[in-house]
């Protein structure tokens, strides 16, 4: 956990203040919408269909059992009991109330919490992979650069009013969990051949309504070079981005039309022209955040403990654990992954009372630390594996031990045309349906790694392009309809989808989903092929003809 | 919110409703025949040519205070009932249409 000192507290604290100021303006008529509006996007606030979202930010997607206990109370006494998980690790409040809203934001900032830049056009929140800091064989702690980025870009003048959003994500692992190739900056953690740490950096990737996958604009960026790095792209793209076309703002158009090696070009001119300057890192200030993380003090614990081998004869177990269980960096630890896709639930959503249940377990199995994934799953990062079985039981009285992380019924979804005012087309019926066509877990497990993405519209939060699987609601004559893409991956070989024919509307999607999923089984040349992998040996076309010969 | 622009060029083909969330709570509401905000569908004003559209448009936008983003709406009349003219509407008038609360 990130324990933030007295200037984050009193940023935050002064952000309460400053914004119900500006929520008792806009309610006495003082400030238009329009004048509001820029003010409440800053603070996180849209206006949806039925009422305001706010959008609260979970950095790097760290969460403690104390700020989790607080967002239920927020969910319970200001929402309607329940929280959405997004895929940039945040959470959102469907159903908030204006004028209750700083209230709500006062009670999070007792715990650290805040909604800064959860929307608008500035840097959002810095992402990282959800295993950070536990996962074998990192590098090291991702977030501790993904904090310095935070603490730099917070409220900095420079980034307050760029041309579009900028979302930066950090990864430090050899697999990419934080999907770092679809961000418009993507940082990767390495050592150069002499042992230091820096950065590969990559730049333009996006998805929405023109994706595109990352591109490397440097190798090697040393740590201490890296806000300065940072802050050169951004000034370059400040300067060149485009302000009068909302669809051709992000930088990810910038670099496709500028091409890579210019774009990096004007960023190493810029870069050499800040010269050695303060925003260079010196080893002190590196290590000032370091030492605000703190990290669990680990028991020596036996690789294979006793409680382990004999809840190994419980076959329900043993499928729960093989499923959401993954490796520590520290033996006799695991990290387990809590599935928010219970079978005929919206995707990422959790009540009050399972939030403030998983912030107990939280403080009993795990250190009281909670992480956010971008799959909308939430993670326990510290637990001993002697305490798996029980944990494993309590969460199955929750509701949050689906063994389907990874699988069919794990799907990401965007809240769709049920909740968003940009949708054209619902999503969460849509992932409803699906996991119970695949609610059978065996063979769920028989299908394999298989990633349902499902967008209600072309803006593609629910980042349907990169889904082995891409579901986009479109609108046809007033009817909803879904475009299908197959073959997308989000991690190190990140690759877009392609489109395997027409949109087929609504009550099909289902069926059309089942089609490819047999076609897949009938296809792949053994049991350990992944879909992915067949529709990269393939091609579209035999899972195209499976859904369309007889539609 | 609708822009004067905007409105300049609203054309409507069937009974409509003016539309918009209210400001401090965000809430669903319609614009009535006396000049205020309802929750309620019925008691929304209904329009039938653009010119009233226009008009009620304008008088709903006019009122920043009491409703954001006001815009017309198609409605369908049933035996004297007032219906959502398409899903956005039907869902925005009813609610999600999946359970509230996660399975």
């Amino acid at each position: 956990m990130y324990a933030y000192d007295e200037l984050d507290r009193t940023l935050i604290n002064e952000r309460v203040s400053e914004f119900r100021d500006q929520v008792k303006r806009r309610l006495s008529g003082e400030l238009t919408e329009d004048e509001f509006k820029i003010l409440r996007l800053q603070n996180g606030v849209y206006l949806q269909l039925h009422a305001y979202m706010f959008r609260v930010a979970i950095p790097y997607g760290t969460l403690s059992s104390k700020q989790m206990r607080r967002l239920a109370h927020v969910a319970r006494r200001y929402d309607r009991g329940y929280g959405h998980f997004t895929t940039r690790q945040n959470i959102q409040f469907n159903w908030i109330k204006l004028a209750e809203l700083p209230d709500a934001l006062a009670e999070l900032a007792e715990v650290g919490i805040h909604a800064m830049q959860t929307s608008g056009n500035n840097m959002r929140n810095v992402t990282s992979d959800q295993w950070a800091g536990v996962a074998p064989g990192e590098v090291e702690d991702p977030r501790i650069w993904s904090e310095i980025l935070r603490q730099h870009t917070t409220l900095h003048p420079e980034f307050s009013f760029l041309p579009r959003k900028f979302k930066i994500a950090i990864t430090a692992s050899e697999h990419d969990r934080a999907a770092i190739k679809i961000h418009d900056i993507g940082l990767r953690l390495h050592k150069n051949a002499d042992g230091e740490i820096g950065f590969e950096v990559l730049v333009g990737g996006g998805l929405g309504r023109t994706p595109f996958i990352a591109k490397t604009i440097k190798p090697f960026v040393h740590g201490r070079d890296i806000l300065s790095y940072v802050e050169a792209i951004l000034r370059v793209y400040n300067q060149y981005g485009r302000r009068d076309n909302i669809y051709k703002a992000r930088i990810k158009i910038l670099v496709h039309e500028l091409g890579i090696e210019k774009f990096a070009r004007e960023v190493e001119e810029e870069w050499k022209q800040m010269g050695h300057s303060a925003l260079t890192l010196d080893h002190s200030a590196i290590e000032e955040v370091r030492s605000r993380f703190s990290y669990p003090a680990y028991e020596k614990l036996p690789h294979m403990p006793d409680e382990l081998k004999q809840a190994a004869a419980d076959p329900l177990f043993e499928r729960w654990r093989k499923n959401s269980v993954a490796p520590h960096k520290v033996q006799g630890y695991s990290i387990v992954t809590l599935s928010l896709k219970p079978v005929g639930g919206p995707p990422g959503d959790a009540t009050a009372d399972q939030m403030d249940a998983i912030a107990d377990l939280a403080d009993r199995y795990s250190f009281g630390e909670i992480r956010v994934g971008h799959e909308q799953n939430l993670a326990l990062p510290h637990v001993a594996k002697r305490d798996l079985p029980q944990l494993w039981r309590a969460l199955d009285r929750l509701g949050l031990a689906t063994p389907n992380v990874n699988l069919v019924t794990d799907i990401i979804a965007c809240p769709g045309l049920d909740y968003c005012s940009l949708a054209n087309a619902r999503s969460i019926p849509i992932a409803q349906e699906l996991t119970r066509r695949f609610a059978n877990h065996d063979t769920a497990n028989m299908i394999g790694r298989l990633h349902i993405n499902i967008s209600g519209c072309i803006n593609a939060c629910g980042h349907h392009h990169v889904g082995h699987i891409g579901i986009l609601g479109v609108e046809k004559n007033g009817e909803e309809f879904y475009q299908i893409t197959i073959g997308g991956r989000a991690d190190e070989n990140a690759q877009m989808g392609v489109l395997i024919g027409p949109a087929v509307p609504y009550a099909e999607v289902a069926d059309v989903i089942e089609d490819i999923v047999e076609a897949y089984l009938a296809l792949r040349d053994r049991p350990e092929e992944l879909f992915v992998d067949t529709v990269k040996r393939l091609g579209v076309e035999p899972f195209k003809e499976r859904v369309y010969a007889t539609r | 919110m609708t822009s004067p622009l905007e409105q300049k060029k609203i054309r409507i083909t069937g009974p409509s409703v003016v539309t918009a969330n209210r400001t401090w709570d965000g809430a669903v509401v319609y614009r009535t025949a006396q000049q205020g905000w309802s929750t309620a569908l019925s008691e929304a004003a209904i329009v039938s040519t653009s010119d009233d559209a226009r008009a009620l448009l304008a008088e709903g936008v006019a009122d920043d205070v009491g409703a954001v983003g006001a815009y017309i709406a198609p409605v369908e009349l049933k035996g004297g009932a007032i219906k959502p003219g398409n899903l956005r509407e039907h869902i925005r008038s009813k609610g999600v249409t999946i359970d509230l609360l996660p399975a």
